[in-house]
């Protein structure tokens, strides 16, 4: 009943985040200069009466609060509303299309982030040699300020072009046959036992997600690393030992004590990655959310970067529900 | 008969600032089922002779020299995997602060039952002597499905007590085990401590600030100063013939109910290990303190049967 309990009541308080977050959106689209009428048609120089009719059709006539409560409403009922430039595209299909491919980018990344930064910091931490430590903390430094383009592209040179093990881009190479159930594709060949769409899918994500694992497994290394260093030199360590437990056995349960700031830490990752993955999915063709985002910025297409952004704030809020509840999972110390 | 002999113990820790003298040739003897107190500041090195006693002298500290012989073998000599089975079980620990000792993410049972199916209690005779042992000091039994923050201080100390008593070691090093505590459970933590050492004839090495906790409950004393023993004796004959200035400093701060006036501290600071005073280490806040001393490393004088004492007072 606890967890259940504290689980809803940390799911309800999302709303609020969400209306806050819209909210600042929606003030901030409307005070940045230019809007989407002038944006879509590319000039200044149309007629006035022109403008206002375009407004009017756009409902960006009506006043603030109007629009403001107009879209919030029909969001809630579950329209996302139509795009600004590319008229009567509804935004809910373009989120549908792109955000799954952001979801499976973003995890893989996290899962080969986890696996190297992780791996690696405990590596370290089990090494008693300070030179490894050393090295593994300067590595992480390193990964962590690689340029992510100039990354991709090498991985794609060494896979693709000299290899020719894998694809420089796009989700799947096989499609039209292929149903997809969420959206995230790896999942789906698997939910419908498709082993070679797996295959193919996996074969598409590996370079993106590695690349993009591979500069945030840094802080992961580093991370890891140093809480482990400090919780082996901790009095309860001290005391595990004085009991004659073997060094191995130690070493695990110090590492369950570096899964607490390795989940704060793999939330807010998560969340970055959700908007912040734009030169990962440039570089290898990936049709994602944050490249769509960036595109609808520019053209000021204020319903399509609304829906994006309440679509983000409900995900970070579920990110960091999830986090609550690993903690209480991790911590028994965590009340709930 | 001697349970541990520790024959001259040189310890020092290599830190980046210099090179810390932290125990400096200190020898003792530990009878069987006696209660040795070691007492000094912080700082005097008592905390790393405790650990010393164990083997496990954290880096960058090393024991340079010594012997540590606990049942005719010097441990000190033992490999890695012989000094792990004899931790816990033959030499066991009990730390300063049962807040910080035990993981606080595992259940009681669980930490207690991995202690001792590391020394090869198979896990039905575990679960009886979990149940024995935290009888024994005086816990119920639901204590073994709770997690040490559902557990009272007084009560998580106890959990460390039973598990250093568990596998019936010669020897328990209990490191300020009190100090955490309010007043009422330290009294209470100590009582357990006598009750053991009468009923399971374990010798006892109390590592306290307390001299008047040592000369309460110990069967002999040792006062350590900058790493070196300045005296060494029964607790009565110690309480009744205090001759190390330094001894004597201690006792005079000991505040007292029906003393009106205030209890005298020692004037000055504990010395820098990383740079000790030549010749007697306490010299610098010695008010007997002789030309002699400045230079001179006073000898372990044995001034009566079995006291010893480290001063030139007494040469």
């Amino acid at each position: 009943m606890g967890l259940l309990r504290y689980t809803a009541i940390r799911a309800l308080m999302i709303i609020p985040t969400v209306l806050i977050l819209y909210t600042l959106v929606f003030i901030v689209l409307r005070v940045l200069p230019g809007n989407p009428v002038l944006a879509a048609l590319g000039t200044k120089n149309i007629p006035e009466e022109q403008l206002q009719a375009l407004m009017r059709e756009l409902g960006l006539d009506k006043p603030l609060y109007v629009q403001y409560f107009d879209y919030l409403v029909n969001f809630i009922k579950g329209d996302m509303g139509k795009s600004m430039i590319i008229r009567g595209r509804p935004i809910a299909s373009d989120i549908v299309d792109k955000l799954p491919a952001t979801l499976e980018l973003s995890i893989w990344s996290i899962i080969f982030s986890l696996i190297i930064g992780v791996g690696l910091g405990y590596l370290g931490a089990r090494a008693r040699s300070d030179r490894v430590k050393a090295i593994i903390r300067l590595t992480g430094s390193i990964v962590f300020v690689i340029f992510i383009p100039a990354l991709g592209l090498s991985l794609q040179l060494l896979f693709s072009k000299y290899l020719g093990l894998l694809p420089t881009g796009g989700r799947l190479s096989t499609t039209g046959y292929f149903k997809p159930i969420t959206g995230i594709y790896t999942l789906d060949a698997l939910l419908r036992l498709d082993i070679p769409v797996f295959i193919d899918a996996l074969k598409h994500i590996v370079l993106p997600a590695l690349t993009l694992g591979l500069v945030i497994s840094g802080p992961y290394m580093r991370l890891t690393l140093n809480n482990m260093e400090e919780i082996m030199e901790s009095k309860m360590i001290e005391a595990y030992r004085a009991r004659g437990v073997r060094d191995s056995k130690i070493l695990r349960h110090a590492f369950r004590h570096v899964l607490v700031p390795v989940t704060t830490y793999t939330g807010l990752q998560f969340s970055l990655l959700m908007g912040g993955a734009v030169l990962t999915e440039t570089t290898f063709n990936w049709p994602g959310i944050g490249t769509y985002l960036v595109d609808k910025v520019m053209y000021r297409d204020y319903t399509a970067i609304q829906a994006v952004i309440i679509i983000f704030a409900i995900i970070v809020g579920l990110t960091s529900l999830i986090v609550d509840i690993l903690y209480a999972l991790i911590d028994p110390r965590v009340r709930y | 008969m001697e349970v541990l002999t520790v024959n001259d113990l040189w310890v020092k820790y290599y830190t980046i600032s210099g090179i810390v003298s932290a125990v400096s040739g200190v020898s003792f003897k530990l009878r069987k089922s006696e209660m040795l107190a070691i007492v000094g500041e912080s700082g005097s090195g008592k905390s790393t002779l405790g650990l010393a006693l164990l083997n496990m002298v954290p880096k960058p500290g090393r024991i340079e020299r010594g012997e540590v012989i606990l049942d005719g073998v010097n441990i000190l000599k033992s490999s890695p995997r012989e000094i792990m089975k004899i931790r816990g079980s033959r030499i066991s620990m009990v730390f300063q602060d049962p807040f910080t000792t035990l993981d606080p993410l595992r259940k009681i049972v669980d930490q207690f039952e991995e202690f001792l199916i590391e020394h090869g209690v198979d896990k039905t005779r575990a679960r009886s002597i979990i149940k024995e042992y935290l009888e024994a000091v005086g816990l119920p039994e639901r204590v073994m499905y709770s997690y040490p923050h559902q557990l009272s201080g007084g009560q998580k100390q106890r959990v460390s007590i039973a598990m250093a008593i568990a596998l019936n070691p010669q020897v328990v090093v209990a490191d300020e085990p009190t100090t955490a505590l309010d007043v009422i459970v330290q009294k209470q933590i100590m009582d357990l401590v006598d009750s053991i050492k009468e009923k399971y004839k374990s010798s006892i090495v109390l590592i306290t600030h307390d001299l008047a906790l040592a000369l309460e409950r110990a069967d002999t004393v040792m006062v350590m100063y900058g790493g070196n023993i300045m005296e060494y004796a029964g607790k009565t004959e110690l309480y009744g013939n205090m001759k190390h200035p330094y001894t004597r400093g201690l006792f005079e701060a000991l505040p007292r109910i029906l003393q009106k006036t205030l209890p005298k501290s020692l004037p000055g600071n504990p010395p820098d290990l990383r740079y000790p005073p030549p010749g007697c280490v306490f010299h610098p806040r010695c008010e007997f303190a002789m030309e002699k001393c400045k230079s001179e490393k006073p000898p372990l004088i044995e001034v009566s049967k079995d006291h010893i004492v480290a001063c030139h007072l007494y040469g």
